[in-house]
Parts: C-alpha cells; structure tokens; sequence
C-alpha cells in the first residue's frame, strides 16, 4: 500500500516540473522508499498520481537499476568491480564477502537480511576499493575492513532481534 | 604547488554552507554579473577565457554557450551524472563544494536566458544530491535563486534531478530523455540540443566540473583565466588519478602538465606502487585509448594527448603497472559498456556482447589466433556505427590495447594462460 502523504508528494512533484511525468524518476523513489522495491501497487500509484499507464511507468522503472524489481535485502551492499577498484584488488574482497555472507553477487540471504550486488564504478576510485551499504560509502576497503563490516552488521542484527524479542508491540518497523 | 582555481576552497571547514561560502567571496561573482554585466557579455567572457568542457568532449564552454538558438523556454541541464570508470571529481565538488557549482549553475542560466536550470546527479550519489540539493535550498531562501534575483529582474528556477543507475545518461540526450520521464535512450543528433533540447526547447547541457570553473573566471575575468595552462587548452582542471600509483586522489593542475609529474611528483602520484615499472595509463577515462609506458611524458593538455594517441577525455587518469594482464584488464572494461549498453542500436546491444566473450574465451585460455583480428573487426564494426558514443567508446581500450601489447593476446592464445600477473604461469612451470 502507498500512503496517501506519498501520493500527495507525488503530485506535488509534478508540479514542480515544467511537465508532469518529469516527475516519474523521484516518483518511483518516493514508492520504493514504502515498499522496499517497486510493487505493482507502486507502480499504479505512480501512474495514477502522474497521469501515466502502469505500463509506461514499468517501462522507465524497469530501465534503472536503482529500482528494485523484487524485495531487496535490509542491507543492499553494492560493491564497485570496474576497471580502478579492480586494479586495486576487489575481486578477491567480492569473494571474500560471498564467503561471509554466505550468498553469491546478485543474490539476497534467505533471512532477508543482505542483498549483495556488484555494481558500476561508483566515482570513489581514488579510494578504491569501495562499497556502498544502503547508499553509504565505505572507501579504502581491505580484508580486514570487510570483516569487521560484516561483524558490526550481525552485531546490528543481533540487537535489533533482541529489541524486537523484548517489545514485540515496537517491532515491524511501524 | 600551482595556484588552485576550483579545488582552492575545497577543504575550508563548512564550505558546503552558505554563510561560510560567502566568507571565501562566495556569490560575489554572481552580484558582479547581475549589477555590471549583460547576459551576452558572460558569454564573450568565457569565450575569452578559452574554457573548455571538463566532461569529456572537451568543446568550448562559451562557443557552446553561443550557439543557442533565439526561442524560448531555454533550459540547462547540469551533467553531473559522474559515471566513467576512473572519474571521481564531480561527486568531491559536489560533496564538498556545492555552492561553487550552484553559483555556477545560476551565472550560467543568467548568461545563457535560461529560466529553468535541472542539475542531474547520479542515483547513486545520495551524499552528493543532498548536499546540491541544500545548497539550493540555501540559495533560494539567500535570494539567489527564485524571482526577481537581488532585484536585477532576473528570475530562474533550479531543479535538482536524481538519476536511478544508468551510465548511458551521461550522454548528453540520454539525460534529457531521462529528465523527460522516459527511458534514458539517446536521440538522434541533429538537432544538437542547442536547437531542439529538452521540452523541444532550446538547451544548454555542461558538465559539473565545468560550471564549477565559472564563479572564477567571471570574478577574476576571462585573462587571468587563459594565463593558465597552454595557448589552445586553458586553465587547470582537475585530474582523477587511481590504479596502481601510491597516492591516489583528485589534483588540480594547469592545463599541459605533464603526465610523468601528476603519476610521479611527490606532491602528487607520488610513484608507482611498490616501484614497479610502469605499463600503460589510460589518461581520460576507460572511454579513451590506452597509452604505452613510452608516452609518459606526453603534456596533459587536449592537443598532446590527441597527439599521442588518445584523448583527455573525462579527466580520469588510471595507471597500469608491468603486472597487469591487458587482456583481463580489457575485459573488465568493455564487461561496463556490454553492462551499460541501453540497448536501443544493433551494433552496440550485441557487439559489446560479443566482444566480452572473445575476451572471456582468449583471457581463459580458449581462444584462437583468429580470436584477435575478429576482436578488431567487431570494433570496426561498432565504432562509427553506433547510435551515441558509448559503442566508440567500448571499443577504445581494445583496439589500443592490441597495437600496445599484441602479443599479450597472443600468449594467452599459444599457452593458455596470462602472460604476467597473478594468473600468469610460474618461470620454471613456463620452461617446461
């Protein structure tokens, strides 16, 4: 379900365009920022709010990779493997986040916890090599940097699972 | 160290906000402009100062400028889609200098009778955006922006405008397509957007670094700009230098400075990694032609390094020592533009395709002695024949790096292995 405030941002956003469906890009944020990915429900909102066809809607959010086509993990951890941080020896850091995680690039936990990504040169090569959690930059990775990565997110996880344990009626991120 | 023009300010603790900003003789550049100058006298202005595009084609900023047809709405479209492998100076200016490319974005939109600016930044810099985004938000609260500017009659709106993950909308009318709502596929050119851009109106479309460089040149004039650099590439611009050097990081240099100071000068390069040799640098970008070891001392202006072989591109400068595999480096490359293709023209969609399996197939050690000129005539035949530039550009580093190191294909072919690198057969196993 989409808000009725985010449907409202919506159209506020196509106003603020000198043509409504300008405003298709930050749209789609504004229903993935709801649902975690792009929902069909989002996709409706959207073209309802900008005067669109559903279809013409997927058709732009299809094209991005930014928008996600099915739930993505809490932490979406994209990790640059182009031509600067490769010289700089991500590959063996990719594996090494495989191996933590214990799912392969492209794949999200079971859990729902992680998604891991590769992704296109992320304008971070003088401090190669780099990865993004949720957006976030983390620069001048090593084997160790990433381990103790990986341990504060479980560690993350952990108190979080303990909190919600003890106040059931806080958890679900309402 | 040569005098700075767009990184001076750089690290002045809280330049990112207005009041501090103002302090360094922030938006004096654009009270002087509002108060002594007329639109078309900014565009003479940097037309004088010689600036060029800092985005990649490296065209005249103020001819550019001057080109635009009469009718109106106009638009600007600040490229700040930051996306070529080996390019990290647009995120810094943004992350840590948005006033300068808003002030920027404003004299330009002034210059240019533009009433509505977009500043397009990459998905991916969410840091980036926030910080445009509230120094625009500062801007138009101090009157910089909005109606009646500073009482001069001069009105202008600024959009700050996310991308969502798609290289391709670098591309001048791939952003446009983007910021129309659509899909970023690139238009057929002519018309240029100077004519028919954005809405159908008439548009004018520069790279962030680029309108960073304007609060300068319209507070110090064109001359002083032009005294730096050589006669035909003006000014300094920043150079993003990453791979195997000791000291990676963004630097500001004068235009013509040669390569051999930026890799190996203490102040900045500093050397190559663990001091080995030396094996090739792709000067502008993984878009441009690599260069062999023996150009290091080409100066880095556009003219010197076109002269050499390649372009100055983006201004991303990535070193190769002597135990980089060619062929793998080359293939994770032209791996970007296979990923990055947006697929709307034949020869780019399936050449880039095929061109990352006859480099999967030769860097694995299954190619054939064919494989090589097969590679070539695919870049022939993508080169020249594509919709937009991405397909020339996935091509560069192949067809340079076959006339560089030949037999580094070659080898791989014959023994089925790298030649040099981590993956490269041990002397004595080689012997045998």
């Amino acid at each position: 379900m989409i808000s009725e405030q985010a449907k409202q941002r919506m159209r506020e956003l196509a106003a603020r365009y000198p043509v409504a469906r300008s405003a298709v890009m930050p749209a789609l944020y504004i229903a993935q920022a709801e649902e975690g990915y792009v929902s069909r429900a989002a996709l409706e909102a959207v073209a309802e709010a900008l005067n669109m066809t559903v279809d013409d809607v997927e058709s732009v959010a299809t094209f991005y990779t930014m928008y996600y086509q099915r739930p993505p993990g809490k932490k979406v951890i994209k990790v640059c493997n182009s031509i600067s941080c490769y010289l700089r020896g991500c590959d063996a850091l990719i594996e090494q986040l495989e191996r933590r995680l214990g799912i392969k690039r492209g794949e999200t936990s079971p859990d729902g916890r992680y998604t891991l990504l590769t992704t296109e040169c992320l304008a971070s090569c003088g401090t190669a090599p780099v990865l993004q959690v949720n957006d976030e930059f983390v620069e001048n990775l090593t084997p160790e940097l990433v381990d103790r990565l990986v341990d504060q997110w479980e560690a993350e996880f952990q108190t979080e699972g303990q909190s919600q344990g003890r106040s059931p009626a806080g958890a679900g991120g309402c | 160290m040569p005098e700075l023009i767009i990184t001076k300010h750089l690290d002045v603790p809280g330049i990112d906000r207005l009041d501090v900003y103002r302090q360094y003789g922030g938006y004096e550049a654009l009270e002087k402009a509002l108060r002594e100058y007329q639109p078309e006298e900014i565009v003479e202005l940097v037309k004088k100062s010689g600036l060029r595009g800092r985005g990649g084609a490296g065209f005249p900023t103020g001819m550019k400028w001057g080109f635009l047809a009469k009718n109106e709405p106009r638009y600007l479209c600040c490229n700040c889609d930051e996306s070529e492998p080996g390019t990290f100076k647009d995120r810094m200016l943004m992350e840590k200098n948005p006033h300068q490319l808003v002030e920027g974005v404003i004299l330009t939109s002034y210059a240019c009778r533009v009433s509505t600016a977009f500043i397009y930044v990459r998905g991916e810099l969410a840091y980036a955006a926030r910080q445009v985004q509230r120094a625009v938000d500062e801007a138009y609260a101090a009157g910089y922006i909005g109606k009646n500017i500073l009482g001069s009659g001069y009105s202008l709106d600024v959009i700050v405008h996310r991308g969502a993950g798609a290289y391709i909308c670098g591309e001048e009318s791939a952003l446009m397509e983007s910021l129309e709502g659509r899909r970023g596929y690139p238009r057929l050119k002519p018309p240029f957007p100077a004519a028919v851009g954005l809405y159908g109106g008439p548009t004018v479309i520069n790279n962030c670094e680029t309108l960073s460089t304007v609060p300068a040149i319209v507070r110090n004039g064109a001359d002083w700009y032009a005294s730096f650099g050589t006669e035909k590439s003006k000014g300094t611009r920043i150079f993003c230098l990453s791979g195997h050097v000791k000291k990676p990081g963004n630097y500001e240099l004068p235009l013509g400075t040669p390569l051999r100071t930026l890799i190996y000068d203490e102040q900045y390069g500093g050397g190559i990694l663990g001091d080995k040799k030396l094996k090739a640098v792709i000067p502008g970008g993984s878009s441009t032609f690599i260069l062999g070891a023996d150009k290091v001392d080409t100066p880095l202006d556009f003219e010197s390094v076109a002269a050499a072989g390649s372009m100055l591109g983006s201004g991303g400068v990535i070193v190769m020592h002597e135990d980089t595999c060619i062929v793998d480096a080359v293939l994770r490359m032209t791996e970007f533009y296979r990923d990055e293709s947006c697929g709307k023209c034949t020869p780019c969609r399936e050449g880039t395709y095929w061109l990352v399996q006859l480099l999967e197939r030769i860097e694995h050690g299954h190619g054939k002695m064919s494989d090589i000129d097969l590679l070539l005539d695919i870049c022939d035949n993508i080169s020249g024949k594509s919709f937009c530039p991405l397909g020339d550009a996935a091509t560069s580093s192949i067809t340079s790096s076959i006339k560089l190191f030949r037999e580094e294909y070659e080898y791989h072919v014959r023994e089925g292995c790298c030649m040099v690198g981590p993956k490269a057969r041990k002397p004595a196993a080689a012997a045998l």
